[in-house]
């Protein structure tokens, strides 16, 4: 990958999963160091993107890149922190950890010295350093992430790719997680698409927002996506965005103003 | 106890057929499989009796058995091993059979105890030699793909991303899990698997919260528990796999009791 690539390319995409049509001829780009917002609706087809840019989803038609190149499962360079959570939950947070690193190789999973080094700065680089020896399932919502975005982040990738990792958390520990975000993209310099279905908690982070619904996208900055206009467009029906105190709201129907109701 | 051939052969066979259990238990247990296993057992019992009525040796009827059914729900899908109701149907269907099989036998109640209870005292020097042989494949087997079961069963997402096939490292695990399960079903009888394969996991599993230590600790308990039963067995007259039955149970008691708690 040179510098100018894309670290995400789409080229005429259609994902589909089974009857519905997830992804209708989407074309666009995400740069290197970017931190892209993926945001949609429960079932708008965020987690099967997110997979189809891992290869673990084939389009339907079209092509996608990643890092400059074709994409295909088992590039090594991409970071994937999935919806779920890990297994083994009553394994340490280091242990958890270390089952993702070099894990497709063959052996015994015993770790060699550079490993468990690898493994170590990776739970520094999350502030996680303190948690390894808890066991997983003893961690809160927040540390949790920090641990398990520490195995998202070893072998130092170049794209992070993270389905919801806010979700079920409290609004502090959201505020931690998406605070980790500009971290991680400062230490590493990956461009980062993290998916949501809310918006707001990820505000501070992002730097454009790829808006999925109904098959159809809006990628832009959020002034310019998260509009009346724009998610009307995309639900197909109208929808009235209001901003308050620097928060947004997406609220269905058309906005109708007290007063026209008072008459 | 030494000086009887019997008990000789018993301490091996049971000595190959535990470690095995240990080991193998410990990921079925992180596999969230356990029931599966249990379900492999039964699919022995009908294997072992099918073989018995043919005139062919139970163990080539078990391990036929197992292997086939093992390879079947690994194949059949990566996560089939958490379906209980379809396990347990077939399970049910197994025992059914098994039934079946043994109403053609002339001695029906002595063949039908010593398989769902195990009779260690009976196996032959041809059935050590095969047991131990069968026993240092698979581990030979588990020692190869330890690392990327490993990564699969903490992160089953990641691991296909990275290129791990979940259906090909089910099916080679399933399979190893069923000699396991086959020589256990032959130690201590399909109705007692769970003594040698799961008693021990879940106390390891209990014990410590790092791989490395529980890979040791699970078919260590296990060759304690078989090993301490055969002798108790052998000074006290009553059944063998009565005393692993006890000493599993305690084994894991003991350990759930002796947690540790975090710090
Ligand atoms: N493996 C699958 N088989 C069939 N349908 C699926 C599968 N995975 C997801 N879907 C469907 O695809 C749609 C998009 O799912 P998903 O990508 O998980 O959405 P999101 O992450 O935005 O909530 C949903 O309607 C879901 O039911
Ligand atoms: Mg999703």
């Amino acid at each position: 990958m040179n510098d100018r690539e894309p670290a995400v390319e789409l080229d005429a995409v259609v994902l589909a999963q089974g009857p519905r049509t997830l992804l209708a001829d989407a074309s666009f780009r995400v740069g290197q160091g970017e931190i892209i917002g993926l945001l949609g609706p429960n079932g708008a087809g965020k987690s099967t993107l997110l997979r189809a840019l891992l290869g673990l989803v084939r389009p339907r038609a079209g092509r996608i890149s990643v890092l400059g190149r074709p994409v295909r499962p088992g590039a090594t360079r991409v970071g994937y922190l999935p919806q779920t959570e890990p297994n083994g939950q009553f394994l340490s947070a280091w242990d958890v950890v270390a089952a993702g690193a070099a894990g497709n190789r063959l052996g015994l999973p015993w770790r060699g010295g550079t490993a468990r080094a690898e493994i170590d700065a990776a739970l520094a680089e999350l502030g996680a350093t303190h948690l390894a020896g808890r066991r997983y399932v003893n961690l809160s919502g927040g540390e949790r992430q920090r641990v398990r975005l520490a195995q998202a982040v070893l072998g130092r990738p170049a794209l992070l790719l993270l389905d919801e990792p806010l979700v079920s958390l409290d609004p502090a520990a959201q505020a931690e997680t998406v605070a980790l975000l500009r971290a991680i993209r400062a230490r590493l310099g990956c461009a980062i698409v993290v998916s949501s279905h809310e918006i707001n908690p990820l505000l501070p982070a992002i730097d454009r927002v790829l808006y999925l619904a109904r098959g159809a996208l809006a990628l832009g900055p959020v002034d310019q996506v998260i509009t009346t206009k724009v998610l009307s467009r995309l639900y197909g029906a109208p929808v009235e965005v209001v901003r308050v105190g620097g928060r947004i709201f997406v609220l269905p129907g058309e906005a109708t103003l007290p007063l026209d109701r008072a008459g | 106890m030494l000086h009887y051939a019997f008990m000789v052969h018993a301490l091996l066979a049971a000595g190959a057929v535990s470690v095995l259990c240990g080991l193998v238990g410990w990921f079925l247990l992180l596999r969230a499989e356990a029931f599966a296993g249990h379900a492999l057992s039964h699919v022995g019992f009908t294997g072992a009796t099918g073989a018995v009525l043919l005139g062919l040796p139970p163990l080539a009827g078990l391990i036929s058995a197992t292997l086939a059914a093992g390879l079947a729900m690994g194949g059949l899908g990566a996560r089939i091993g958490r379906r209980d109701v379809a396990i347990g149907m077939v399970l049910s269907l197994a025992l059914g059979f098994g039934l079946f099989f043994l109403h053609f036998y002339t001695s029906y109640a002595a063949q039908a105890t010593a398989l769902l209870f195990g009779n260690v005292l009976a196996v032959d020097r041809a059935t050590v030699l095969a047991l131990t042989g069968l026993c240092l494949v698979s581990l030979a087997g588990l020692a190869l793909i330890g690392r990327p079961v490993l990564f699969a069963a903490i992160h089953p997402e990641i691991a296909e991303a990275r290129g791990i096939s979940p259906r090909a490292i089910g099916m080679a695990f399933l399979a190893i899990c069923a000699i396991a399960i086959a020589g256990a079903a032959e130690i201590v009888g399909v109705l007692l698997v769970f003594t040698l394969l799961i008693g021990p996991a879940a106390a390891a599993q209990s014990l410590s919260r790092r791989v490395t230590v529980g890979l040791v600790l699970a078919p260590v308990l296990a060759l304690g528990q078989a090993w301490a039963g055969l002798t108790a067995g052998f000074y006290s007259g009553w059944p063998i796999s009565f005393w692993i039955a006890v000493f599993s149970f305690l084994t894991y008691v003991l350990a759930t009791m002796l947690r540790p708690t975090e710090p």
